[in-house]
């Protein structure tokens, strides 16, 4: 068993650096502006958004719906202290260029993001992991619209610029490698991305796996009999809830990154119910799951279902019923079928392990070599 | 007497919204009452009862249009419960807050893709649009209306409630659901009949609502949704006076701090939450509400 799972994860890692691989060398032979680096983008995004909330939902069982705060929290912090001093000017144009005359470099200003979205949490937690399931839902609701109009508040407008853009902070792209004249040499803008969430994902699942993790799961399937076995309730409530917000307030710091703009109003508690969705999808309790639902629902709404909106979908041109909004009405009622009907989404609480990909390929691979002999 | 003609307008508007919220509220307190479902949808199916009347006030005489406008958010109240909420009566709390959840989101989308994305105009109801003056200040007379009709309409359903067999049914299923199955009340008949009072309620209420604003799109329903289910819990989820009083009170006091002055406005839709947390924390279960044990 124990060598079964050292080839489990080697097997992990070794498919985790052919992905990585992967991403560089497209990176590096297709066009830049290709429809397939949006959906790898804002999937990762989206999955390490996902996956944290799948710790709080799945395996804590804490029925959080604050995601999007933290995430506004985190883009915000991430785009205050990174903006270039020089355009300071230009982008805090109503404040008289703010407050912070000085930018942090990307890394930090990223763990201060997660950071500031994590003491957030911390300090919400106290009162509100008291309350119980769907009180708890709307609390953090709550929480949530309230961090957004107080981010959109005119009289913090020197920090926040109010309810003007944030903009000309380092986006993706900053992360090509460029040279002398500013023409690109090696192409970064999707692979730092995949690296940062792969590092993310991988400190949750770690924490999943670890002691912590099984209380967590034990304070999902019954609370009541996770304290009698002498687990304290509050404090890994706690814990799950900082950790979950912590990289949410990452996540929401990426997705700055992508859109190379942050306004408070983006953030609105609809964005927290399709994140919920994306972890529906992949099931409540897998965090593959969640990553796998993640790039399926960024690309089908960015991507593949882009004909429903345009006119013409698998060759049938029907501009008259596939105009502009079609394509999240189909997309919606996929979701409720799979919420009616599958309910346990496509991973339900199994993860896609690496053993299982293997065994999967070698089956065909034995099939074929059948097939050949023949 | 200034501070009266300052915030007379003010309060006014506040007591013309909280009826409106409160009529909102009552489908969400039945509806949680019964169920313990947080119907996330209901804020929703109140905008599509706003589109529906654009829609059908369009195509002919208003004094069809209302009617029709109320029979056809009920049917879509009674089919969300039966298509999306039924099946999953066994199941977890969680996926039917879920399913909830996908249903606005499914809503929404729906209203996006009818209106083309665009903000579509309210028509005028005439007689409650027209514009009166009270003390002095001028207002709509849907301002005046709205809590003299919320509070006939609520009287009929306490009344409702406290007499007839299918409000006694009610109680009975909000007081313990399987016990009362056993007594053989025919519950999906009694969840039908919820959705529909708290649909029709809604229905009226946001032909009250949108004829105070010019337009509505997509995303008009959600707002007041959010608020009127803060009243509910506020007032104490599963009381309908308590719905009520919450509702009149997020709608005076938001409309008193929007006179505050704009850099204010934006915190009109957080004190709602601030609202709701503060009371979450000093009295969970809300002014009315039963207290609810945990058992093992």
């Amino acid at each position: 068993m124990k060598t079964n799972n050292k080839k489990n994860s080697l097997l992990t890692i070794f498919i985790l650096i052919g992905v990585f691989v992967l991403v560089f060398v497209l990176e590096q032979i297709l066009p830049a502006n290709a429809m397939l680096f949006t959906v790898l983008q804002k999937g990762v995004i989206y999955a390490l958004v996902a996956v944290s909330m799948n710790l709080l939902n799945g395996f804590t069982g804490l029925f959080s719906l604050g995601q999007a705060g933290f995430m506004l929290i985190g883009a915000y912090c991430y785009g205050i202290f990174t903006i270039p001093v020089l355009e300071r000017a230009s982008v805090y144009q109503y404040f008289d260029g703010g407050i912070i005359k000085f930018a942090l470099p990307v890394p930090i200003a990223l763990i201060l993001a997660g950071l500031a979205a994590a003491v957030f949490a911390a300090l919400i937690g106290i009162p509100v992991l008291r309350l119980k399931s769907d009180y708890l839902a709307i609390a953090t609701l709550g929480f949530a619209e309230i961090i957004r109009a107080i981010f959109q508040w005119d009289k913090l407008g020197p920090v926040t610029n109010g309810s003007n853009l944030l903009r000309k902070f380092p986006s993706f792209n900053d992360f090509n490698i460029t040279d002398a004249n500013g023409a690109v040499i090696i192409r970064m803008s999707t692979l730092v991305p995949f690296i940062i969430v792969g590092i993310c994902v991988l400190i949750i699942v770690l924490l999943i796996n670890s002691s912590y993790g099984r209380a967590f799961k034990a304070i999902r399937d019954d609370e009541v009999a996770a304290e009698a076995m002498g687990i304290n309730l509050f404090k890994h409530k706690e814990m799950s809830f900082v950790i979950s917000s912590f990289f949410a307030g990452v996540g929401g710091a990426l997705l700055a990154m992508y859109q190379m703009t942050i306004q408070a109003s983006a953030f609105k508690s609809n964005m927290t119910y399709e994140i919920l969705l994306v972890v529906v999808i992949g099931g409540i309790g897998s965090v593959t799951g969640s990553c796998i639902g993640s790039f399926l629902f960024i690309a089908c709404s960015e991507w593949w279902l882009r004909g429903l909106d345009s006119g013409t979908f698998l060759g049938i041109n029907a501009p008259v019923i596939f105009r502009s909004g079609f394509r999240k009405v189909v997309f919606a009622v996929i979701i409720m079928a799979i919420v009616l009907f599958y309910r346990k989404g496509l991973m339900g609480e199994n993860e896609f392990s690496a053993y299982g990909i293997r065994n999967f390929f070698l089956r065909i691979f034995n099939k074929k070599k059948g097939e050949a002999k023949k | 007497m200034d501070l009266i003609s300052k915030y007379l307008p003010y309060i006014l508007a506040g007591i013309s919204v909280g009826g409106q919220y409160a009529l909102i509220a009552i489908g969400y307190t039945m509806v949680y009452g019964i169920l313990r479902l947080i119907n996330f949808a209901h804020g929703d199916i109140f905008m599509a009862a706003g589109l529906i009347m654009i829609y059908l006030a369009a195509t002919m005489p208003l004094a069809i249009a209302l009617p029709f406008v109320i029979i056809i958010t009920v049917f879509i109240g009674f089919a969300v419960e039966r298509v999306a909420y039924k099946p999953l009566r066994t199941a977890p709390r969680m996926s039917v807050m879920i399913s909830a959840i996908g249903v606005s989101y499914l809503i929404q989308n729906l209203a996006l893709y009818v209106t083309g994305g665009l903000a579509k105009t309210y028509p005028s109801i005439p007689w409650i649009s027209d514009t009166i003056k009270i003390f002095g200040s001028t207002t709509k007379r849907v301002t005046v209306i709205t809590p003299i009709l919320t509070v006939v309409l609520i009287a009929a359903l306490v009344l409702l409630i406290k007499t007839t067999k299918i409000g006694m049914a009610m109680r009975a299923v909000s007081k313990d659901f399987d016990t009362s199955q056993l007594m053989g009340i025919k519950i999906n008949t009694v969840i039908s009949v919820t959705f529909i009072i708290g649909t029709f309620l809604a229905a009226v209420g946001s032909l009250l609502y949108f004829s105070n604003y010019t337009a509505i799109v997509p995303t008009s329903g959600a707002m007041p949704g959010l608020k009127a289910f803060v009243a509910a819990v506020f007032g104490g989820i599963g009381s309908i006076p308590g719905a009520v009083i919450g509702a009149f009170i997020i709608g005076i006091c938001e409309n008193i701090i929007k006179s505050g002055g704009s850099s204010w406005t934006t915190f009109s839709d957080a004190f709602t939450f601030v609202l709701l947390i503060v009371i979450l924390f000093v009295k969970p279960t809300g002014l009315f509400g039963e207290k609810a044990t945990d058992k093992v």
